[in-house]
């Protein structure tokens, strides 16, 4: 996983030193300083709104009915840090190195959602990068996305391992293409993290040297050539659950900027080029149409949350990228009876001259595409 | 980029408008010379460009290259407007390219988000007589409303005895011809063109070519096709204005007046079965052609330019069928390449002839050549025609305000924006 890039100042690092026995964290500990943090289920009270740069310290009392999260969030909602299952009536203090800028600290009763918020601005002679607040919340608005699709893909992926575990080839089959939707949506933030899309989505010819194959296709490998339902698929597909369940609750600490956004969505569309137009990703199932038509709605996405800004900018490619997404869906509903389903034509049944087609298409939105980032980041 | 101290975007696009007005002011004679100050680097002390403006496309006269890249392209859009938008920018991009510059705002120095206009493979290249000719196949003229533009001449070919056409090889609305002494600087010139073209246009089929097998310079060897021999040695050259008229160039009155000053192109795949050629004797193969192995003189002379006496071969030889002599005249100014595209999975070579031929009618120049020649030529025992197109070649782009396609798009009275008829008329490629 990636490191959060936290900076420490130099007057911040003579802070940590003095105060480290207080970085530990520890119920009951509130040393002076700290912001209190009450969170209830439907508030999230604090002490102060500001604080200097350098170590800051929460003392958190959940005093509400269910379990809570108190993050200290980044204006694009990255998570500077955060604490995650507090208990109702229990307290925790949270500790982290802060340099100066805007931010907010969030409580989620029931862990989820996008929770109740407070301001924090940390004051400090640091330089603070000026933020486009329309940027932010394109990227705030992006992660809250990102989570979504991958709460969803959890719940689909044990359906998934549940038909597989019940012997139930025809369930698992129709599982297997649902399961991926969310992941296919969002696949650079998946894998920004590195450790997560070699276990969960490599190909057999993915693989490198001693590494042991396992994840979806994997299973789809099992499902369609060898029609296995065994113990062996059975606990691969625990397996694959645990690592969605690891990617989900990692999401909100991806490294999320503008800039990665579009390329992000570019990237969707170099995976359609490379793995799904040739039909290469579901090699067994041939459901790379489903795949297909998730890496586009992602791109889309990441397009339409970027577009305010990017339309100023570069009106001539908002205006071009409009058109080639809205050409490419009309060509991917071609390959389904109907619009609201993921239901797609099986890839072994589309001919040369269609994949040509759609090859095109994916240029054609592709190359305008690539240029997104620069339009964003000007 | 020479203007590399953080530009913004807006200040790079100035830089180029004024570098293109630059080369308008340098163009125009033989050779056009890039800029001093461009990024051009080698290429602007070296020359070795093909003046790009001209009364008729280069080339087509212009000296044959050693290596092609020709690519057919479909389009994609129905908007005329951007259609028309497209052919001006890949002219200003041809400018560019035949200048030995790079596109756009170049490869490099630019906005470190974006990836860059030119692909960089052509840097530090010369321009190394890099042409870019375009044409418009039949095909075309079913969209933006072009119908009534389309020259009569522009017959769709017909099937020949013996064609093996594949159609992911046949046909294209329209055909870019890319030819240089540098295999990488004629690839670069495709590449970027059919980039810049993504949503417009896609790449039917492209076919590259290694060496060439004519020659358009009277005093220059005759290069050996890939069976040996020379051929065509009595190629219509670039100096002879007077059999250029007659033969290659589309007169005033000959067709709708946007014709006027460009020629026809038919492009044939034409692969060679190497294998059985090369166990074929000497004796039949000579016998072939009409012409012996060595020097490539005709049958009974001594030398290759000799006047060939055509009664003295074979009946069904090569030279004696494609001669004007047997032909009623009819001559056509060939420029094509020989190609290898690996192998056929049978361990035989992919291998053969590009054949390009330009001419003033297709109707009287390959149409009965080929006639005559699919019907006895003892060369069919060898080869099969497995690719084929034909385009009509616009005149020349005339200076720095002109644009290929100028008199096509701005004669005719199309509708200014769409047509319906582009996804049906996908299906019926004409060749």
């Amino acid at each position: 996983m990636r490191a959060l890039r936290l900076t420490v100042t130099a007057a911040a690092t003579a802070a940590a030193l003095t105060a480290l026995s207080a970085c530990t964290a520890k119920s009951d500990a509130e040393g002076a300083g700290a912001i209190k943090v009450t969170a209830a289920d439907s508030t999230c009270a604090t002490s102060t709104k500001s604080v200097p740069a350098g170590h800051v310290t929460l003392a958190i009392e959940n005093t509400g009915s269910k379990a809570t999260e108190v993050e200290i969030l980044f204006p694009d909602d990255r998570i500077v840090s955060e604490k995650e299952n507090i208990g109702p009536g229990t307290r925790y203090t949270l500790t982290a190195e802060v340099k100066a800028g805007s931010y907010e600290i969030a409580c989620r009763p029931g862990m989820k959602g996008h929770g109740v918020r407070q301001k924090l601005t940390v004051t400090g002679s640091g330089t603070v990068a000026k933020r486009n607040p329309a940027l932010d919340k394109a990227v705030a608005d992006y992660r809250e996305y990102a989570q979504e699709q991958a709460d969803a893909t959890v719940p689909l992926a044990r359906t998934f391992a549940d038909a597989i575990k019940a012997g139930d080839l025809e369930a698992a089959k129709k599982a297997y293409a649902p399961s991926r939707l969310g992941w296919e949506r969002t696949e650079p933030i998946a894998e920004s993290f590195g450790d997560i899309d070699p276990k969960t989505d490599t190909r057999a010819d993915g693989l490198e040297e001693g590494q042991k194959w396992t994840g979806w296709h994997r299973l789809e490998k099992a499902l369609w050539a060898d029609r296995k339902t065994g113990a062996t698929e059975a606990a691969l597909a625990d397996r694959l659950v645990a690592d969605l369940t690891d990617w989900r609750e990692r999401v909100g600490k991806a490294e999320i900027t503008p800039t990665s956004m579009a390329n992000g969505a570019k990237e969707l569309l170099d995976e359609v080029a490379t793995g799904k137009v040739t039909g290469e990703e579901d090699r067994y199932s041939h459901t790379d149409l489903v795949d297909f038509k998730a890496n586009v709605e992602g791109a889309q996405k990441a397009y339409e949350l970027l577009k305010p800004v990017a339309a100023k900018n570069d009106p001539a490619l908002t205006g071009e990228l409009d058109k080639q997404f809205a050409a490419l869906d009309t060509l991917l509903d071609k390959y389904r009876a109907d619009r609201t389903s993921y239901d797609f034509v099986s890839y072994d049944k589309v001919t040369g001259d269609q994949r040509k087609e759609l090859s095109d298409a994916v240029n054609a939105l592709a190359e305008p595409l690539s240029k997104l980032a620069a339009a964003v980041a000007k | 980029m020479g203007e590399r101290v953080n530009p913004s975007r807006r200040a790079l696009i100035g830089w180029g408008g004024a570098g293109l007005a630059l080369g308008a002011a340098v163009a125009g004679g033989a050779v056009a010379m890039a800029e001093a100050g461009d990024d051009v680097g080698p290429a602007a002390e070296a020359g070795g460009a093909v003046a790009f403006h001209g009364a008729h496309q280069a080339g087509i006269a212009t000296p044959v290259q050693d290596r092609l890249h020709f690519a057919a392209f479909d389009v994609k859009t129905d908007d005329r407007a951007e259609f028309v938008r497209l052919l001006k920018d890949w002219t200003a991009a041809a400018r560019r390219l035949t200048a030995g510059r790079a596109v756009g705002e170049g490869a490099y120095g630019g906005l470190a988000e974006a990836p860059p206009d030119d692909t960089g493979e052509a840097l530090g290249l010369r321009p190394s007589r890099l042409t870019l000719t375009i044409g418009f196949g039949p095909s075309l003229f079913e969209k933006f409303g072009l119908a009534g533009q389309r020259p009569a001449a522009l017959v769709d070919l017909p099937g020949f005895p013996g064609d093996n056409l594949d159609a992911s090889r046949t046909g294209g609305d329209l055909c870019v011809q890319a030819c240089a002494d540098d295999p990488q600087v004629a690839v670069h010139a495709i590449r970027n063109l059919a980039r810049i073209g993504f949503g417009k246009v896609a790449v039917r089929w492209s076919q590259l070519g290694f060496g060439k097998t004519s020659s358009t310079t009277p005093d220059a060897q005759t290069p050996r096709n890939l069976m040996g021999f020379k051929d065509g040695t009595r190629n219509i050259a670039g100096t002879e204005a007077g059999r250029l008229e007659k033969f290659v160039w589309v007169g005033d009155g000959d067709g709708p007046d946007w014709m006027t000053g460009g020629s026809y192109l038919v492009a044939r795949r034409i692969r060679m079965n190497i294998e059985t050629w090369d166990r074929t004797s000497l004796q039949e193969q000579e016998d072939v052609f009409g012409r012996d192995k060595g020097e490539g003189a005709p049958v009974g002379r001594a030398k290759e330019h000799d006047a060939p006496f055509l009664k003295a071969m074979k009946p069904d030889a090569h030279v004696r069928l494609a001669h004007p002599d047997s032909n009623g005249g009819i001559t056509i100014l060939r420029r094509g390449y020989s190609f290898t595209d690996g192998t056929d999975g049978l361990g035989r070579l992919d291998a053969g002839l590009f054949f390009l031929a330009y001419q003033r009618d297709v109707r009287e120049g390959f149409i009965p050549l080929q006639r005559r020649l699919s019907a006895s030529d003892a060369l069919n025992e060898y080869i099969q025609h497995v690719g084929s197109a034909v385009f009509a070649i616009p005149p020349g782009v005339r200076d720095t305000d002109d644009w290929w396609g100028r008199t096509l798009f701005t004669e005719s009275s199309g509708s200014s924006s769409s047509t319906k008829s582009s996804e049906s008329a996908k299906s019926s490629k004409g060749a």
